[in-house]
């Protein structure tokens, strides 16, 4: 458990790419408003592999959820976690895979452009969501998250998917411009705020849909990407009409009895 | 300063080797070189320091613009360091840093052109924080209810005693007038369409209100002319008002003086009926510059990224706003003025922002007479100000130019006056462009020029301006202007090779103006204070005090 928040950005195979372990050991960490070397906070093995033709993966054993933006950039090579895992996780990565064996802090996949994230816990708020004020959503890439996500779940979301197999906090898919957003639990309030394309689906109970959301039909079923459709019957929802959006939000119809009064306006 | 190749346009210098000599914080005839301190400037281009006419550095406007951006810092920092003071954001850098990004390319003066008078404490408390120059600020006064008053009754002299003593309450340096009448409309949620509109509640017409702030403004004797942000900024024909405006104060011109400066011109130079066949002003718009003497402008220019546009024009910005969709900030509309802010790209292949690009330089290359053309961003609306660099390069390189026009909309090439225009201005009207003309204009005597007696601000550029074919190798002029060899302000060296080596604090410069009758404050007056204003007419004022280096500039005026 480390004290203090850790900023780690040098944690990404390309950046340990062709670097011997002495050189490994020496990068530059923050620990708070410190400059530490990497070795001082964890103990680094490598282990050679030499049938292995592949790039560099790294295995991180143990709790870091204070050390962020791990993963940063990443454009080749694997990361896994075995603990829980601090903000930024993946931030703006390319290509290449993270999967974190415990729970995810906030921003993780934050702009990311490609590549796979996989939560098997739960992720924090902000989930592929860019930087505050900053308009450049998820660009690309796969992230499945096995547990619960925060609030602003792919906010300004422009391409990609994000699966997510427990519940989802409020806001999600604000701002969305495309992409798709599959919440197989259930989902807090004002899902799809803003939104002006793109496709959000929520097999789970929703709290209630925003009044700017019009009611198209009801679909048996819907494409989330190649090789997945998910089965209905869900509620088709039209909007953000405030901002004049084509987004879609498909809602179950079982699970959302409380929006049956909606079926009038069909 | 030994054996540099001086450009002092106001003295009529061009390129001539010579020395300069400084001492207490003043270019002197000479001083004992064994005591003093040496700069071999040999091989070196000399400049006085850059003065900038006309850029949003401090106030509420820009606080709330950079409030409003964090992603505008995320990228752009810049830390402590034993000198200088940490600051973030590339369109809009907070205080410290925007002294420090100035005084590197070389600058020394900068005019912040928009205060809005119940902001001018906050404006000033910025001021004090931005080191390295020296600078003024305009209060905003087209839209000012007592304006208004006084002028509708056409109590001329009355506005100008009233003026005077808004110029101390906000130490301001110059009038300042945005969209005339449009943004008192504003705060009933309506503009204004041309010259002769009324605006709401007062029985006023911007034409009016130009006409009688340009009188109020030779009355007192104030050393800046109006400076005016046109009606109907940023939309399709407007260049019709642009020329209306700058027409409707011809006559109250005296002796081919300026009688008003029209600012960041680019914006009020689009031809056509709509966005789709909207085209470049430009050419009427400099037929009609270089026709007359009594108008002074500065170009505006675009620059392609991203940036944060930031006027006091309140309805245009809100239009920015439906345009881009973008967040936008609706700000100051229960002060005596407006404002809006919205984060606004532009993009190379977008037809009406490469028309906006080419205009700024139409503008500035077709308007033959330099002391008349100035070049600004209107920063960051335009662009930020470390762009300078980028736009002198296209000034005195057509290959520069060209290489530019290669990547823009290939709509808008095609019709740019650009490909047709050989000019390219030489160091001298560079010269006069960043830094002679803008304090001529401004009536900064002791700014802008290396004369005797004027305060030894200088700049120093690392390029030998015989050896260096500048219209080919326009990359070494982009590149010795954005880090200069040496900006010495006030006789000391404060920036050497784009590091600052002293942190100075510089003056913040306001119009003192001497009234023959002093103004009188009337209770009536007072009253009216407490029954509008949010302070008490007491705490208004901004006393000298509150400036951390105050330096008025005496004016006596007429009245």
């Amino acid at each position: 458990m480390f004290t203090f928040p850790i900023v780690a950005d040098c944690i990404s195979p390309d950046v340990f790419q062709n670097k011997t372990p002495n050189e490994i050991s020496e990068l530059i960490v923050w620990e708070g408003n410190k400059q530490r070397k990497l070795s001082d906070l964890f103990k680094i093995k490598v282990t050679e592999d030499p049938e292995s033709q592949s790039s560099v993966a790294i295995e991180i054993i143990g709790d870091v959820s204070e050390v962020r933006r791990i993963g940063s950039r990443l454009q080749t090579g694997e990361i896994t976690i075995k603990g829980n895992a601090g903000m930024h996780l993946g931030e703006e990565m390319m290509q290449g895979k993270i999967t974190v064996y415990g729970n995810a802090g906030a921003w993780t996949g934050s702009m990311m452009k490609g590549g796979t994230i996989e939560i098997h816990g739960n992720a924090g708020d902000y989930l592929a969501a860019p930087y505050r004020g900053s308009t450049k959503g998820m660009h690309g890439g796969k992230i499945i998250v096995y547990g619960n996500a925060g609030n602003e779940v792919g906010a300004r979301m422009k391409k990609g998917t994000i699966n997510i197999h427990g519940n989802s906090g409020q806001f999600l898919g604000i701002r969305m411009h495309d992409g798709t957003i599959h919440v197989k639990g259930d989902c807090d309030e004002r899902a799809g705020a803003c939104m002006l394309n793109g496709k959000i689906v929520v097999d789970g109970t929703i709290q209630s849909v925003l009044p700017t959301f019009t009611i198209d039909s009801i679909k048996p079923k819907v494409k989330i990407e190649e090789n997945d459709t998910a089965q209905g019957p869900y509620y088709l929802f039209l909007g953000d009409l405030a901002e004049c959006g084509n987004g879609k939000l498909y809602v179950s119809k079982k699970k959302n009895p409380h929006l049956s009064y909606r079926e009038e306006f069909l | 300063m030994k054996n540099g190749y001086v450009y002092d346009p106001l003295n009529g210098i061009n390129g001539q080797i010579m020395d300069i000599a400084a001492k207490d914080g003043k270019i002197v005839d000479r001083v004992d070189e064994h005591k003093a301190r040496i700069v071999d400037a040999s091989g070196m281009t000399v400049m006085p320091g850059g003065v900038d006419i006309h850029t949003h550095i401090a106030g509420g406007e820009v606080n709330s613009g950079r409030l409003l951006r964090p992603e505008d810092h995320f990228k752009d920092y810049e830390s402590r360091t034993l000198l200088t003071r940490s600051g973030v954001g590339r369109s809009i850098p907070s205080t410290f840093t925007t002294g420090y990004r100035y005084c590197r390319m070389g600058y020394t003066t900068v005019m912040n052109p928009s205060m809005s008078p119940l902001e001018a404490k906050h404006t000033h408390e910025e001021l004090n924080d931005t080191p390295m120059v020296d600078k003024a600020s305009y209060p905003l006064l087209g839209d000012w209810w007592f304006v208004l008053e006084y002028l509708a009754q056409d109590n001329i002299e009355e506005c100008a005693r009233h003026i005077a003593w808004l110029m101390d309450s906000t130490k301001g340096y110059a009038i300042k007038i945005v969209n005339p009448g449009g943004l008192e409309a504003w705060g009933f949620g309506h503009n204004v369409k041309n010259l002769d509109d009324q605006v709401p509640h007062f029985c006023i017409t911007p034409r009016e209100i130009v006409r009688g702030l340009c009188k109020v403004n030779s009355l007192l004797r104030l050393p800046h002319t109006i400076h005016l942000h046109t009606n109907n900024l940023g939309k399709p024909d407007n260049y019709l008002t642009a020329l209306e405006t700058m027409k409707c104060v011809e006559n109250l011109a005296a002796e081919n003086k300026p009688a008003i400066h029209v600012t960041h011109c680019q914006f009020s130079a689009f031809k056509g009926d709509d966005w789709r066949t909207m085209q470049s002003g430009a050419e009427e718009i400099a037929k009609y510059i270089n026709n007359h003497t009594h108008v002074t402008t500065d170009m505006g220019q675009i620059i392609f990224t991203d940036t944060t546009t930031m006027t006091a024009d309140g309805p245009f910005q809100y239009d920015l706003y439906g345009l881009t969709g973008n967040k936008w900030v609706n700000h100051d509309v229960e002060t005596e003025t407006s404002a809006g802010i919205v984060p606004f790209r532009y993009r190379r292949k977008s037809y009406v922002h490469a028309v906006q690009w080419s205009i700024g330089l139409e503008l500035a290359l077709l308007i033959k007479d330099p002391w008349k053309i100035f070049m600004t961003t209107d920063h960051p609306n335009a662009g930020p100000f470390t762009s300078y660099p980028k736009i002198i390069a296209w000034l005195l390189s057509r290959k520069a130019r060209e290489a530019s026009l290669k990547r823009i909309n290939a709509r808008a090439r095609s019709r740019s006056l650009l490909p047709s225009i050989d000019r390219e201005l030489s160091l001298y009207e560079i010269a006069i462009v960043t830094r002679a003309g803008q304090a001529k204009a401004l009536g900064l005597k002791n700014k802008g020029h290396l004369g005797l007696g004027a305060d030894a601000d200088i700049a120093i550029y690392n390029f030998n301006p015989e050896k260096t074919d500048l219209s080919r190798k326009y990359r070494t002029a982009r590149r010795a202007f954005k880090r200069a060899a040496y900006t010495i302000k006030s006789g000391e060296i404060v920036s050497q090779n784009g590091e600052i080596i002293k942190s100075v604090n510089g003056t913040t410069m306001w119009a003192d103006v001497e009234l023959s009758h002093p103004a009188e404050v009337t209770e009536d007056f007072k009253k009216r204070f407490r029954e509008y204003w949010t302070v008490e007419f007491e705490n208004y004022p901004v006393s000298a005090e509150g400036l951390k280096a105050s330096l008025p500039i005496r004016v006596e005026a007429k009245v």
